[in-house]
């Protein structure tokens, strides 16, 4: 079964075309990277996946259920991680999962959310403030909020964006552990080199347009900044 | 529909908590009203016949502003960290999130008129501990019609560049029908009205409060779409 199903997905916002009969089929298991330039539509493309934006035309299916019919449905399926926590800072870290597993409707909330700060290495932190946190720490809890009910599938919006080494190295074992446990996870970047390391497919969207799709196997850094350069243009001019 | 109102009851407890926390909203709209009441005490005597009449319009006029404030306060929290995401990314129904947003406006907003009612006493010299069970009605009714069509153009106005100019101005000519319901009754019982003597008044405070409650109930989806 395809986790991620999208046939001729068009979105307009006015007279601009954000995207251009985007077809996409993402099995489970399977880790995709988006890349392209700001502007390709990489956000709006996840938006609609995440169903916080309707195509304007073509369909979008996740794990079978059509996203136009059943958004709530979808919903319980999807986590999203972005550059955005999702937290709130005058909550404690316990109070932000506890908030969120009610929302999602968890039956063993506690237990569910001491696992989850357990995962993320923050159960000795869980009485403390958001707001006092590192942005490492802050994306820690990020990951364990948008994990919390369990979703097949991992929608990850430039997650790497503003953290440090160290945050970004635990970032990126975090997400190869998801792999492992057999999340589908789509993950949008500007940076090559995460974006190969951390996945199995990638995509390159420009102007609206998916203009390659292929697995990374085999592919080096270089051989992926060449695909990339033909079809989008000179990494350096942006 | 029992998850509707778990959700609502999550996203309301939510904004209390946070509001107790910080208390950043509630003293910041106390303060704004206190010195609305205090420039109106210089403007008229206090306790002479016209400052009777005029008191229902300044208690509307102080917290009707104030509240204002808080409305945009409400979705500040909202937006930092973009919180309304992950709200949205929730399997929860707008309107649940409209509803536990709603509620929170609403208490902040009982709460700063429990706390000017005496400030109200104290500088403008108007009786009104004595009517004050009666008073509860048009206050109650004018702050539900305030809190529901006030969270709706809140989350129309946040992600908008004039956002703290734009509030009041798409929510004030709305809200003409309650406010007017609500000073009418207000200046009512302050006169020896009873409840029935100002009914027609009630009604149309009443009536607003539901038709446009279940209107923003209703079109909060659209506001939350991309």
């Amino acid at each position: 079964m395809n986790a991620i199903e999208l046939s001729n997905v068009t979105r307009r916002f006015g007279h601009l075309t954000a995207l251009r009969g985007v077809t996409l089929s993402i099995p489970e298991g399977q880790t995709f990277t988006l890349f392209g330039p700001n502007g390709a539509g990489k956000s709006t493309l996840l938006r609609i996946i995440a169903t916080l934006g309707k195509p304007t035309s073509g369909t979008v299916h996740i794990r079978n259920i059509d996203v136009r019919e059943s958004p709530e449905q979808v919903r319980t399926h999807i986590g999203l991680i972005s550059h955005h926590t999702l937290l709130y800072d005058d909550l404690t870290a316990r109070e932000n999962l506890t908030f969120y597993a009610k929302m999602y409707g968890l039956k063993n909330k506690s237990e569910s959310v001491d696992e989850a700060l357990l995962t993320v290495g923050l159960a000795d932190r869980h009485k403390d403030r958001v707001r006092g946190f590192s942005r490492g720490m802050k994306q820690r809890l990020a990951i364990a909020r948008a994990t919390l009910h369990q979703p097949e599938i991992l929608l990850l919006d430039e997650p790497f964006t503003g953290l440090d080494t160290a945050a970004r190295s635990l970032l990126s074992d975090m997400i190869f552990n998801l792999r492992a446990k057999g999340r589908t996870i789509l993950l949008v970047t500007h940076d090559l080199a995460q974006g190969l390391t951390l996945s199995n497919h990638f995509g390159i969207l420009k102007r609206g347009e998916l203009v390659h799709e292929s697995p990374t196997e085999n592919i080096t850094e270089t051989e992926l900044r060449t695909i990339y350069e033909r079809h989008v243009g000179n990494l350096t001019q942006g | 529909m029992p998850t509707f109102f778990t959700h609502t009851l999550a996203i309301f407890q939510k904004d209390l908590k946070t509001e107790w926390r910080t208390k950043e909203r509630l003293s910041a709209m106390t303060f704004f009203a206190f010195l609305v009441i205090l420039i109106f005490n210089f403007a008229f005597e206090p306790g002479s016949p016209i400052m009777q009449s005029a008191a229902p319009g300044i208690f509307w006029i102080a917290t009707t502003f104030a509240g204002l404030m808080g409305l945009g306060r409400a979705f500040a929290i909202e937006k930092q960290n973009d919180c309304l995401l992950g709200l949205r990314l929730t399997p929860a129904d707008p309107g649940a999130i409209f509803l536990g947003k709603m509620l929170g406006n609403m208490v902040a907003m009982l709460l700063l008129e429990a706390l000017i009612l005496p400030i109200l006493v104290i500088f403008l010299d108007v009786e009104v501990f004595a009517v004050l069970p009666r008073l509860c009605v048009p206050i109650f009714l004018g702050t539900l019609g305030f809190a529901a069509v006030g969270t709706l153009f809140a989350a129309m106005s946040m992600n908008t560049r004039l956002q703290e100019a734009l509030l009041p101005i798409l929510t004030l000519p709305v809200l003409v029908p309650a406010l007017l319901a609500a000073v009418e009754s207000f200046r009512g019982i302050l006169e020896g009205d009873t409840l029935s003597d100002i009914f027609p008044w009630l009604k149309l405070g009443g009536a607003f409060a539901g038709l446009f409650g279940a209107a923003c109930l209703l079109l909060f989806e659209f506001v939350l779409e991309d």
